[in-house]
């Protein structure tokens, strides 16, 4: 769905990248089926702009997720390869957004995770900022302790839950 | 095979309607020792077709649910009078019973019921001296002061549990001196997980009966809040990817937009007047605290700092908001003067405070308190700033005191679900409410309807 709508962007923006400029969803959705199943030789004659788009959003997916300390928002060295790497295709795709989404943990009450959550999520814009990610790609919402990734009431559950998503 | 099966699920399902329908259950897990013994004598019924509901056990359970009251099992009652002249006061007094309630319920027409309750004082009723037939003519007069009430109304079939919360409310107010709290209702919001639509917004009578379901979305609710005069609730949606604030009315089911700026839209608390709303924004940064006249929309900061500030609340007489704040470090609760804008710490007892919201009467504050890492409920009194930890739970929220200050509600974790708990303000009285059917949060007592 988020996959399809960032697509649809991005062929609205450069149609003449594209061999066959798509103007509607479906169609979107019946290429991506036709590449998906022929990844391996595309790959092998080179790639179209929008499939090469495609594998970007695809790897980035993979690892979007920067966890924090509790009652923290500062970004963890250990996170800044993730975070080079969305910054680096942020600015080479500039018509692109990404929703960077706050989550809490459990403890600590509602509103002020809410809070909390927005904190998390403006430390990741801010270092990509830093890296020279345009203010008007990035978007935060919070949602607090309300989505937890993991249910759970330990520790273990708590780190995961700890966390911003870079969506797409 | 097949049909066993099939009949299998059909029994599952009625199981689970019938759990979805009384979805509030209470267990008392403190207070029952400090509570006054009374006796609610089962109402005797003439006529012929039986109500479906008992105005005994629903006014017991009220009694009991204050807190106040520990109501005697009718088969611990040394006997069962339907009114004041069949009450043999030495045999109460034994069983050291302070107050009986008897009734009487007659069918007097189709679907048209006679209610009529006595509330008798044990002790009076004792030392008014000999039997009681003696004591009593027939009507209530100025020498019968053991007869606190006495009332007879009729009534439809379905105002049976509305009435027998209203004799709950006059025995209470009788024996307590202090207006009951059982007409009243609860919002919530039930989490699903396996749902369709995980969340939803859920009105129900203080009692967790009459469960009317508002509002079901895929994204969160957040943060009913009650208009003051009980027609309304305030709440947050994230249906659009980011939160909103919508006011919807509880009986026409009419809703619409009151905030959707960027960021966060939160919190929102109605003015005692009902013409304001307090609320939490971050269009210009990071979270403050706002006031936004309902009518046109005009905002004013009451907050600006560059550390969190959430969760305000009106003192009773609108003159000042809670709030919380990380100014001084950890979140602690700060006061603010909505005229002036003149701002003081209120709390710096524990780690950290928050939550915070004044009692009915203005004598206190209900919050969470932060304490070598357990977030419970604390009361704390304004004029001397004594913090009093009210209870032992474990990740304790979103507390709201009942209208008349006598309870608090609000959601803790137990075993591995959040379930909503009640805690009476004095702190003797724990009660637990789990859900059959999900986790429950965000509970949000009415004011009196």
């Amino acid at each position: 769905m988020n996959l399809n709508k960032v697509l649809k962007g991005l062929l609205v923006a450069v149609p003449v990248l594209t061999l066959a400029a798509c103007s509607s969803t479906d169609e979107v959705a019946a290429t991506d089926a036709n590449t998906g199943a022929n990844t391996n030789q595309v790959v092998e004659q080179g790639l179209s702009a929008e499939e090469l788009l495609r594998q970007q959003l695809e790897a980035l997916r993979q690892d979007n997720t920067i966890y924090f300390d509790f009652d923290k928002s500062e970004i963890r060295s250990e996170f800044a390869s993730v975070l080079e790497a969305h910054a680096a295709f942020l600015r080479a795709r500039t018509n692109i957004t990404v929703t960077v989404e706050g989550h809490t943990d459990a403890r600590g009450t509602p509103e002020y995770n809410i809070a909390l959550g927005e904190r998390r999520g403006q430390s990741v814009t801010q270092y990509l900022a830093n890296l020279g990610v345009a203010a008007g790609q990035m978007s935060v919402v919070s949602y607090g302790e309300e989505k937890p990734a993991v249910e759970g009431n330990d520790e273990s559950a708590f780190s995961k839950n700890r966390r911003a998503v870079l969506v797409y | 095979m097949l049909k066993l099966i099939g009949k299998s699920l059909v029994a599952f399902a009625l199981v689970l309607s019938a759990k979805s329908y009384a979805s509030l259950e209470i267990v008392i897990t403190d207070g029952v020792d400090s509570a006054r013994p009374v006796a609610i004598v089962p109402f005797k019924f003439e006529g012929n077709t039986l109500p479906n509901q008992r105005i005994a056990d629903i006014v017991s359970a009220d009694l009991m649910r204050s807190g106040k009251f520990n109501p005697i099992a009718a088969t611990r009652m040394p006997q069962q009078p339907t009114n004041s002249k069949e009450i043999d006061y030495q045999r109460w007094m034994k069983q050291g019973v302070e107050a009986v309630v008897t009734g009487t319920i007659r069918e007097v027409g189709v679907n048209r019921y006679a209610v009529r309750f006595e509330l008798v004082d044990v002790f009076k009723g004792a030392s008014g001296g000999g039997s009681s037939s003696a004591i009593i003519g027939g009507q209530l007069t100025t020498g019968l002061s053991h007869i606190l009430d006495a009332r007879e109304t009729t009534i439809s079939g379905d105002q049976f549990r509305q009435y027998a919360h209203r004799i709950s409310d006059i025995v209470y107010e009788k024996l307590t001196g202090e207006r009951g709290a059982f007409l009243t209702k609860i919002a919530y919001v039930l989490v699903r997980e396996k749902a369709d639509f995980k969340y939803q917004l859920v009105v129900a009578d203080y009692d967790g009966e009459n469960e009317q379901v508002l509002l079901r979305a895929k994204e969160p609710l957040m943060s009913p809040a009650w208009s003051p005069d009980g027609t309304k609730l305030a709440y947050v949606t994230f249906e659009k990817r980011q939160s909103q604030i919508y006011i919807q009315d509880i009986y026409t089911g009419r809703r619409s937009i009151l905030t959707s700026f960027k960021g966060i839209n939160g919190a929102p608390k109605w003015s005692p007047d009902g013409r304001k709303m307090a609320m939490v924004l971050s269009k210009d940064g990071n979270a403050e605290v706002y006031v936004m006249d309902i009518a046109t929309k005009a905002l004013t900061k009451l907050t600006n700092h560059r550390r969190i500030d959430t969760e305000p609340s009106w003192a009773p007489d609108g003159s000042k908001i809670v709030f919380s704040s990380e100014r001084g470090g950890n979140p602690q609760i700060y006061s603010v003067n909505v005229a002036s804008g003149v701002t003081e710490r209120v709390t710096f007892e524990g780690e950290m405070n928050l939550a915070a919201s004044y009692t009915p009467d203005g004598s206190g504050i209900v919050m969470v308190n932060r304490t070598n890492g357990q977030y419970n409920i604390a009361r704390m009194d304004v004029e001397s700033r004594y913090l009093q930890v009210l209870t032992r739970t474990y990740l304790d929220e979103s507390p709201s005191i009942a209208p008349n200050g006598s309870m608090i509600i609000y959601s803790t974790l137990y075993g591995s679900s959040q379930v909503l708990a009640l805690v009476s303000m004095d702190g003797r009285f724990k009660a637990r409410l789990p859900a059959a059917n999900g986790r429950v949060k965000s509970p949000a007592w009415s004011p009196f309807l």
